[in-house]
């Protein structure tokens, strides 16, 4: 199938950006990212610079790839991440428009590539539970019960690829933030620390520039690992909980 | 060259607890004033600079990611064995010595492998202290499932997302001692030179890849975590970005790279479907808890079935080959990783495959489904159910099971797993080669330790499934903070290592010109070509079969490939800014060295054991012949541009005996 794509260019943070428009030549059996190699392999062919795009695991699992694919993050497929969506979906004749994560709390570093270390901040505040290694008591001291065990897993399962963010049309990062919360909070090891690490994590998240949550639910249905918009509720009953209910402010 | 194991006296079952009694250490307010550079973040990575800043050490981390929760331990996605005994199916820490010594093919260290059973009953606690949402029974305890190679339940997880989940265990105990200060972390820099002064190993170049501007970073001591080879191959399970420049370059400044021709070959991948692929996926092991592995008995229906005209549903159960129950009745669909790779080999070789390219096999769940089915059937009351009903309950229990894996498989594939058996083959996976590391998890280079997958020390020739993860972080959580204290109790007088040193100054230089060298070529082929080239060379003749005079072929393959590469390669874009083209052709550089130094690994092992298969080595049913007397010996490898040098540490084993392994 022949496509006509038009990609975003730009040089760094402090340019201004623009469309390039190119046809590239590929087949249905193919990933997106490789339908994207296979760009790249024509443009290094003619002298060209490749399009800057990041990718690692192409497994949906790492996080890393991120691309604004017709205005919808990780593209047409729900609950995909963007290597995982296949040429199957697009037909000849077809024309892609590609851009990268748009929110100011994550510059643009290079075309497609953004700058997410904001997210490792947010972890970095409180998403964590403190223990040292050899500290820990038998593994199977603590029973935890199935389904709370399972629902946990559900928060846990975040990428961390910032789709929630770009999908929001306030560049909120609640889902991300909540998501952490909520596992570390379904957890009995978590519970200890979970009034101090709401507050920390929340008044980081809003010192990274990410805006507030209107319940657009946006970040839910673009979530490639379909994370739910609960989280958020669970978030914001605890932040309250712990600013008016505690003595203790981060 | 003397390779000291430094295994410590005693036996077997007390040399870890002895040692680490008795082991030299490094007093709290000692402690403060020692740096130590730590490279990789994955599990191993992670977990040993969270817990050498816990203990008090300077830790400085570095990462090629943007961010350390990317790092590839991310995707494992299985399990994570311990000897816990959970089950009380007569597991213990020698059981799990035995399997794992047994499962490598008799071609690892006693010692080293027994440790590794004893601490990972501790990986289990400490994760769940951190909060990992391992799986549970209705009883609110943690459930097991079984993995290949072994008759007992011991295998803890997370859905299909251990690795993920133990890797963001690691990332947050990482992230609260970046919080804390005590850990200074570089993302988005690459290592591209160790630094030796007076012999030890003291400091790191890196090349920060937003700005591509080369930096130095200075330690009393250097520990590599940063994962294993198996991109050399192009096509591998490994993310691509894994490579192994860091653990290459260290190669080069003198460490031995031990065993390079050990390579896993995971069975269960889905097959490749051109020549554009990028890359395979794994389909985890897991998965052969509940699925069987068939072709059809028939080839004229393995050739109706590649022509398109007939499924795998048109194929009556007489003329299906379960062939690994048929041939491995004792372990069946669980035999180890290197057994089944190359049953299915045999197979397809033979004409069995089922899929365009004829290298593929069946791995059916509808045994699974039906079992299931009825029994939940059961559960709910319903003695007498329909075959829609079982069909339905049985489905919902595998995809509570397996719901990620089939949903990955059915994107890639386009075909719904639950109806139709999935199509699957052997894959680059793993690396059991690697640095090549003491007890003390310490290369023949004083300070510099290499940890996880980028040593080589644990799983000899063959690793068993949910291994890796254990492995990774036994070192990291409950090896290396005790054993690098072995070294660095003798550099408590060493002042703080500067950067300014000559010896920097020198690796930095030398690193510029390899980068202008690559930049200068100014050929006509891209990177990648050249890196496919060489996947295709080291998958033919040093894949799942090898035979000398393939490899002396390849030998010579990859050499000509090299010269080609640096004279007619093109590196596009400039070395100041961020350019992934730049980072790819210095790690394919590495590979094309790497590749030769696996291949003559693979020549000089004139065996079959594990993951290395020489053809000229075979019994007659065409099981992997070992030679033991000859061949009982870690190969560890000194580079040298032209003729490599080996290097051999005999294996001691004096608490198994060496038998040919059965999986029958």
């Amino acid at each position: 199938m022949k496509l006509t794509l038009k990609v975003w260019r730009q040089k760094n943070a402090n340019d201004k950006g623009h469309f390039d428009t190119f046809s590239v030549e590929a087949n249905e059996h193919m990933s997106f990212l490789e339908m994207m190699d296979v760009l790249n392999e024509t443009l290094i062919s003619e002298g060209k610079e490749p399009v800057a795009f990041e990718h690692d695991c192409r497994e949906g699992i790492c996080g890393t790839c991120n691309m604004v694919i017709d205005g919808r993050p990780h593209g047409p497929v729900q609950g995909t991440t963007t290597c995982q969506v296949h040429m199957r979906h697009y037909k000849d004749g077809d024309t892609i428009v590609i851009e990268p994560w748009r929110a100011n709390s994550f510059p643009v570093i290079k075309d497609l590539v953004v700058d997410r270390t904001s997210f490792d901040r947010i972890i970095q505040a409180g998403g964590y539970i403190s223990i040292n290694t050899g500290q820990a008591q038998d593994g199977n001291a603590i029973a935890i019960e199935k389904d709370q065990a399972s629902s946990a897993m559900d928060a846990a399962e975040c990428i961390g690829c910032g789709a929630c963010v770009a999908a929001c049309p306030n560049a909120s990062a609640m889902l991300f933030t909540s998501a952490k919360i909520s596992h570390l909070a379904q957890m009995p090891q978590g519970q200890i620390e979970h009034s101090q690490r709401v507050q920390a994590m929340v008044k980081q998240m809003d010192e990274e520039g990410f805006g507030m949550c209107s319940n657009t639910g946006a970040c839910e249905v673009e979530c490639p690992k379909e994370i739910s918009i609960e989280n958020i509720a669970r978030m914001n009953r605890s932040y309250i909980g712990s600013v008016l209910g505690s003595d203790k402010s981060v | 060259m003397n390779l000291d194991p430094k295994i410590p006296a005693g036996e077997l079952d007390e040399k870890w607890t002895k040692f680490r009694s008795t082991m030299n250490l490094v007093a709290p307010n000692n402690k403060r004033r020692i740096d130590i550079i730590v490279v990789g973040t994955g599990l191993a990575g992670a977990s040993a600079a969270s817990t050498l800043a816990e203990l008090g050490y300077n830790v400085k981390a570095f990462t090629f990611h943007d961010s350390p929760r990317r790092a590839h331990s991310i995707a494992a996605q299985g399990g994570i064995n311990a000897a816990k005994n959970y089950q009380n199916d007569g597991d213990s820490v020698y059981r799990l010595f035995y399997d794992t010594i047994k499962g490598g093919d008799y071609r690892s260290r006693e010692a080293n492998v027994h440790r590794l059973a004893e601490v990972s009953r501790n990986i289990i606690d400490q994760a769940v202290a951190q909060g990992v949402p391992f799986a549970r029974e209705y009883g609110g305890l943690l459930a097991n499932r079984s993995f290949g190679g072994v008759q007992v339940s011991r295998t803890f997880y997370a859905r299909g997302q251990t690795g993920q989940q133990l890797l963001l265990g690691a990332y947050q105990s990482l992230s609260r001692q970046i919080a804390l200060g005590n850990v200074e972390m570089f993302n988005r820099h690459e290592m591209l030179d160790l630094v030796k002064i007076d012999g030890k190993a003291r400091g790191i170049i890196t090349r920060n890849l937003l700005t591509g501007k080369l930096e130095r970073h200075a330690a009393h001591c250097v520990v590599l975590a940063t994962g294993g080879y198996g991109n050399v191959f192009y096509l591998s399970t490994n993310a691509m970005n894994s490579n192994v420049t860091a653990a290459w370059r260290a190669v080069k400044r003198g460490a031995l790279m031990a065993n390079p021709c050990y390579t896993q070959i995971h069975p269960t991948c889905i097959p490749q479907s051109g020549e554009y692929q990028s890359k395979l996926t794994l389909m985890s092991e897991s998965l052969r808890n509940d699925g069987r592995v068939w072709v059809p008995a028939k080839k004229e229906d393995a050739a109706a079935i590649r022509e398109g005209k007939k499924t795998a549903l048109d194929i009556p159960e007489a003329d299906r080959d379960y062939y690994l129950e048929r041939r491995y009745p004792a372990f069946g669909n669980l035999v180890p990783r290197d057994v089944a790779s190359r049953a299915a080999k045999v197979e397809c070789d033979k004409g069995h495959g089922i899929v365009r390219t004829g290298l593929g096999v069946y791995l059916d769940f509808s045994n699974a489904i039906q079992r299931y089915g009825k029994s939940a059937a059961h559960t709910d009351g319903d003695h007498n159910p329909s075959a829609d009903t079982i069909k339905t309950l049985g489905e919902a229990v595998i995809k509570e099971k397996y719901g990620n894996l089939f949903q990955i498989y059915e994107k890639i594939s386009g075909e719904n797993p639950y109806k139709m058996p999935m199509k699957i083959y052997p894959a680059v996976h793993y690396t059991m080669g690697g640095l090549w590391v003491d007890y003390n998890l310490e290369t023949n280079v004083p300070g510099l330790f290499a940890l996880g997958e980028a040593n080589f020390s644990d799983h000899g020739a063959n690793r068993l499934g949910a291994s890796a993860l254990m492995q990774g972080l036994a070192d990291g959580y409950f090896v290396i903070p005790y054993t690098i204290g072995q070294f660095l109790s003798g550099e408590i007088r060493t002042p703080k290592i500067s950067p300014d040193a000559p010896e920097f100054a020198a690796a930095e230089k030398a690193t510029q010109e390899k980068l202008n060298k690559l930049m200068n070529v100014k050929g006509k082929q891209s990177v990648e070509s050249f890196h496919r080239r060489l996947g295709k060379i080291m998958w033919e003749y040093c894949g799942m079969s090898r035979n000398a005079e393939g490899l002396k072929k390849a030998r010579q393959m990859v050499r000509d490939l090299r010269d080609e590469f640096w004279s007619d390669v093109f590196v596009p874009g400039s070395l100041e800014d961020y350019n992934p083209e730049v980072e790819k052709a210095g790690r394919v550089a590495d590979f094309l060295e790497l590749g030769e130094t696996m291949i003559l690994d693979a020549l000089d092992r004139e065996e079959s054991c594990g993951g290395h298969f020489r053809e000229e080595h075979k019994t007659e049913e065409g099981e992997a012949l070992r030679r033991d007397e000859e061949y009982a010996y870690a190969a560890a490898w000194e580079w040298d541009d032209q003729n490599p040098i080996v290097h051999k540490e005999q294996l001691e084993f004096k608490n198994v005996e060496l038998k040919t392994r059965s999986y029958k």
